[in-house]
């Protein structure tokens, strides 16, 4: 079965300040319905390659495209900003706003829905990631880490989008909690069919949310396969990194 | 290191950041007057700066107006022209102490604020969520408050221009004797409109310039808490160069 690109990174070339690229002429396709994450040490490149997709960093080079088309950063009319929903490493919700509010912001602000019915789909979506109501009025200050990254995720999802980007979902979690994101990660990209991107340094998550695996090194695409083949792929470099081995050993 | 190279490159450095901050005041500018448009956000920013600033305004007017009109009559006395003082008091509060003086506060107050508030909201990825919420920074973050900023002003500064003349009024009546109706209708003689109106001017100019540099620091904020910091230092300082600069380029225009 030919699978549909639905975002492609083509030749993507991303540089800060004369240094050497963070992004050097990277590749890659994320298919349709499908779930890739992206691993990689730290400084390779990962978070990069997400916000390019997001339209937050522009290439010097090369184009992301979302359905054929190229991002946009800034345009309205941008292909991805319609239909993504984005879990940030901190959360990154609105401490000056109540949890409902953060979850509805975009059918207040940019959907411009009535108040009401924002609220019963904020109220909806924090019921789809196991939280109480009782939690809608509360500030993001209240919220202990793992309800935060819940909120943050019924935020992500509360547009039905078609792509979700999950950056760096687990970290700083206890396993358990860690465990419960990405049960509901996987859920939810099930119930949306969504097409899912995920960077990530965490194995263990990798393995439960993953269906193709993809690691960077030096800004480009050192190996890319399915889930089941990580494992047993041929080259050392991603058998160590998957296994949480140093080069010395 | 070569003194040429060196000035050169801070040179050059002013200008890239002038040209950055007349980008950023461009984009701002655009925002202003493209809808969407946040109403509530812009409430929210005229109850802050303003509302919450009266205090300030209030206190500082007050006692600058009071030591103004000390100063006048003991140099005013040395050519036996004390009466002057609340002509004096008037249009020194009106035209120049009463805008520059509430600015330089809200300077403080209001853009290191703004630049702390914004600057922390991109270092925990807030500024890039807006983003992918398909909501524009720009419009959502920057312009209610620059907005707010010169709506704002004009109305601090006239009170503060009340609160001052009256400090000035207090003092001339408690401590030097001074006749009050007399005192009052000097002032209120003296005054043209123009003095008036000018004045307010600057205010929107200044409050135009605190708003913005308090956004500018702010929305390009790099490392973490020590950016911030360096952010609100930043904004305050450059409002301040900022507001000398504008009023000393108004003042010529308006004499």
């Amino acid at each position: 079965m030919t699978e549909r690109v639905k975002i492609a990174w083509k030749n993507v070339t991303v540089g800060f300040d004369g240094r050497k690229p963070v992004l050097n002429g990277l590749d890659l396709e994320a298919y349709e319905g499908r779930s890739l994450v992206v691993i990689g040490g730290s400084g390779t490149g990962k978070s990069v390659t997400l916000k390019t997709a997001l339209g937050l960093i522009r290439p010097q080079k090369g184009c992301v495209e979302i359905d054929g088309k190229p991002v946009r950063p800034g345009h309205e009319d941008d292909p991805g900003v319609a239909q993504i929903g984005m879990l940030f490493q901190s959360g990154a919700l609105f401490d000056s706003l109540p949890i409902w509010k953060n979850v509805a912001f975009r059918l207040l602000h940019a959907e411009h829905i009535s108040e009401d019915e924002a609220r019963t789909r904020a109220l909806e979506a924090l019921d789809q990631v196991d939280l109480d109501a009782h939690v809608a009025d509360q500030r993001p200050g209240s919220l202990s880490g793992g309800m935060l990254k819940r909120a943050a995720l019924a935020r992500a999802i509360v547009a039905r989008p078609k792509i979700l980007f999950f950056d760096e979902p687990t970290t700083g979690l206890d396993p358990v909690t860690a465990d419960v994101i990405n049960k509901l990660i996987v859920r939810q990209v099930k119930n949306l069919g969504a097409t899912a991107v995920s960077i990530t340094h965490d194995m263990v998550s990798m393995h439960h949310i993953a269906d193709d695996v993809a690691m960077v090194k030096d800004g480009q695409i050192l190996w890319r396969g399915s889930l089941d083949g990580v494992d047993s792929c041929a080259n050392d470099e991603v058998c160590r990194f998957v296994r949480g081995e140093s080069s010395e050993d | 290191m070569n003194p040429l190279r060196a000035i050169g490159a801070g040179l050059i450095a002013l200008l890239r950041s002038a040209g950055a901050v007349a980008l950023f005041a461009g984009q701002t500018l655009a925002a202003l007057v493209r809808p969407p448009y946040f109403a509530g956000q812009l409430a929210q920013q005229i109850f802050k700066i303003g509302f919450l600033s009266l205090p300030v305004v209030g206190l500082t007017a007050l006692f600058t107006g009071a030591a103004l009109a000390l100063n006048i009559y003991t140099g005013g006395s040395r050519f036996n022209a004390e009466s002057f003082v609340p002509n004096i008091v008037a249009m020194g509060i009106v035209r120049e102490l009463g805008p520059v003086i509430a600015s330089l506060m809200l300077a403080g107050r209001v853009s290191s604020g703004i630049a702390a508030e914004i600057g922390a909201m991109r270092a925990t990825e807030q500024i890039d969520a807006l983003h992918t919420l398909a909501t524009d920074p720009m419009r959502y973050l920057i312009a209610p408050r620059v907005l707010a900023g010169v709506l704002v002003l004009p109305v601090l500064v006239a009170t503060a221009d009340i609160i001052g003349i009256y400090g000035g009024f207090l003092v001339s009546v408690h401590t030097l004797d001074f006749n009050p109706t007399i005192y009052v209708r000097n002032t209120w003689d003296f005054l043209s409109d123009w003095d008036i109106i000018s004045g307010l001017i600057k205010a929107a100019v200044f409050g135009f310039i605190l708003t913005l540099m308090g956004c500018y620091h702010g929305f390009y904020a790099q490392g973490g808490a020590q950016g911030v910091g360096r952010a609100a230092t930043n904004a305050v300082v450059a409002a301040a160069v900022l507001i000398f600069a504008a009023n000393f380029l108004l003042t010529s225009l308006f004499v």
